[in-house]
């Protein structure tokens, strides 16, 4: 019996100190100071939108001092804009939410070199509609993602593979049904390219309003707190009853059907159909605008915001590299650099914030 | 062993007064079996202390009771009628609500998201964030939960105010009965004892409460009975006021003396 009268001995004793009425109130130690903590915390994590935007900003105001109207030209700022920052801010927005659910999907930039073949055939071969042609392309990023979603979520296959592996065989389905030809724009679709592309500013204008838009469904609606929950916390996201496998599904055929839409638009913006457009660049790119922007690749945060001017950033760079001489090839050392930088950042803040917490 | 057979059954007799009852629930994960006999009921406005081992089948018992797993076979009774509880949501919209060992709450959200934690107010298609700040303060207030600012991330509160949101949040919709698994574990005294106000204040408003506890001293202070679980079964059905932690902590200590007699003359043999 002396092992069960020990247990006892300390359950009196709690029973105790029960008794004597601690005070209440202090529920937890380190109030002032925590406080303070958690103030600065909280500036220094808006500031990450803020950084972004402040670091595009200046990489502006800096080409345009130097290069003055080189820059600021309207045809260059188009480039700047819509071709350099618009396809990778929109595929950004559906990688943000996979990435803070906790995903990754690597095969998005392929979607964009299929969907505008996938339409060309349909109206080609098999004498679809335009529009209804578009819808199918459109559609190709809902099935991809779809796929996706199986593979990850149904089967267990971890997304940096599953969409590795789809990633290459919508190569491989580009460059056999292709038979790595280039094709031109049925005519009859060329009506509604401007609304979608060829209209100089469309794909930034398309590219802001998206992001206004993921903006709201990030912080607003049920969606975006689920995908924020899903990633932050899975096992209690399902204990809450949340629909854990629909959100992650979901944020995959987001992002494919993004993918969808930007293939279409290069499609009209380059005036072309062409089998090289399928590329892991897209997703790359896309990604570091994610990262630089303040989206941790470890689940439960990210912002839409900073993921676009991470955008702006990457295209304002891509065009003011070579305007000022230096050339596009050592850009990647300065993309790379960014992208450990603010990975760094990422990771002390998430140490900070823990220590914080204790 | 008279330990391990049930000692007089207070409950079974009278069925009328019961919201909940459980028959012969079981449960096995492929060749693992969880619960092998389970059968309990829980009196209106009720506390029922549920005891026992780690791995006793304690908490598969309660994410069976709402809604989180499905039972291999057994039934449930709701107020005498027989029901299926098909996921969290719809035990929920029964009555049923749970506050599991983990929270379940997320980290990167504020205290008003995790509050309305799939249950969001929305006017569609947005989440009416004012409303849910208004009511989450409110409603914490009302259970005397100390929060500095409703609109700080959980990850920076402590562990009795994260165990004290997760119960504010699981009594928000005025369930008729509350699961608790383990709400004390993790915490010091003082923190354990603003969760037994709160359970003692939940049973005043008549909410029948299940609670998971090994700190029989703690628990027995908010139960009317302790149901004690071995081996997946019930094995004990006691009012609390026939028992003790004395008592209680005998029958376990027994139960370890047995389990290691058997290994020792296994062992020798």
């Amino acid at each position: 019996m002396e092992n069960g009268s020990g247990v006892h001995v300390s359950e009196t004793a709690e029973q105790a100190a029960l008794a004597t009425g601690a005070p209440r109130g202090g529920l937890g130690p380190g109030g002032g100071l925590g406080a303070a903590l958690s103030a600065a915390l909280r500036m220094f994590g808006r500031q990450r939108e803020a950084t972004v935007f402040v670091v595009a900003a200046a990489l502006f105001l800096y080409f345009a001092i130097d290069k003055g109207s080189d820059f600021t030209s309207k045809a260059n700022l188009v480039t700047v804009f819509s071709d350099n920052t618009a396809p990778y801010a929109i595929i950004a927005l559906g990688e943000v939410f996979l990435l803070i659910c906790g995903e990754i999907d690597l095969s998005v930039g392929f979607v964009v070199g299929f969907a505008p073949y996938l339409m060309y055939f349909l109206i080609a071969f098999y004498h679809f509609p335009g529009l209804l042609a578009i819808l199918f392309a459109l559609l190709l990023g809902v099935v991809v993602g779809w796929v996706n979603g199986f593979f990850t979520v149904t089967v267990g296959v971890p997304s940096f593979i599953t969409t590795l592996g789809t990633g290459f065989i919508l190569l491989g389905l580009i460059n056999t049904t292709s038979h790595d030809q280039p094709a031109t724009i049925p005519a009859d679709i060329m009506g509604i390219g401007k609304w979608i592309a060829t209209y100089a500013w469309s794909p930034i204008v398309w590219a802001v309003v998206l992001a206004l838009i993921f903006h709201i469904v990030l912080t607003r609606t049920r969606w975006g707190l689920h995908t924020v929950s899903v990633g932050g916390n899975q096992l209690g996201a399902r204990e809450a009853g949340i629909h854990v496998n629909r959100i992650k599904y979901g944020n995959f055929m987001l992002t494919g059907v993004l993918g969808s839409l930007v293939g279409l638009q290069q499609m009209y913006f380059t005036n072309n159909i062409s089998p090289t457009a399928g590329s892991y660049t897209w997703m790359f790119y896309a990604v570091t605008a994610a990262v630089i922007g303040g989206t941790a690749m470890l689940g439960g945060s990210g912002t839409i915001i900073g993921a676009f001017f991470g955008a702006v950033a990457l295209g304002i760079l891509l065009d003011g590299f070579p305007l000022v001489g230096i050339g596009a090839d050592p850009l990647s050392i300065v993309f790379g650099g960014a992208i450990l930088a603010a990975m760094v950042a990422n990771v002390q803040l998430t140490r900070l914030r823990e220590r914080g917490q204790s | 062993m008279a330990a391990t057979t049930p000692q007089g059954q207070p409950g079974f007799a009278s069925q009328d007064t019961d919201i909940l009852r459980v028959e012969h629930i079981s449960k096995s994960y492929g060749a693992v079996t969880a619960l092998t006999d389970v059968s309990l009921r829980l009196a209106r406005g009720e506390v029922l202390g549920l005891i026992g081992d780690n791995g006793a089948g304690k908490s598969t018992l309660l994410k069976i009771l709402c809604g989180f797993q499905q039972p291999t076979a057994g039934r449930i009774f709701l107020e005498g009628q027989e029901v299926v509880l098909r996921s969290v949501d719809h035990a929920r919209s029964l009555g049923i609500d749970v506050v599991y060992q983990d929270l379940a709450l997320i980290n990167q959200l504020t205290v008003f998201q995790n509050m309305f934690l799939n249950r969001e107010k929305v006017r569609w298609p947005l989440v009416r964030n004012g409303a849910m700040r208004r009511e989450a303060r409110e409603h914490l207030d009302e259970m005397g939960v100390h929060i500095p600012s409703v609109n700080v991330p959980v990850a920076r509160l402590s562990g009795g105010q994260r165990q004290a949101i997760a119960v504010a949040r699981s009594v928000f919709d005025n369930p008729k009965i509350l699961l608790l698994d383990e709400p004390l574990a993790a915490m010091g005294v003082k923190e354990g004892a603003i969760i037994l106000d709160l359970v003692t204040k939940l049973k005043q408003n008549n909410v029948s409460i299940i609670i998971i506890a090994h700190n029989y001293g703690q628990v027995l202070q908010v139960c009317d009975r302790v149901n004690m679980i071995q081996d997946g079964k019930i094995t004990l059905d006691r009012l609390a006021d026939d028992t003790s932690a004395e008592e209680l902590t005998e029958i376990v200590v027994a139960e370890y003396r047995k389990a290691l007699e058997e290994r020792q003359r296994a062992t020798s043999a």
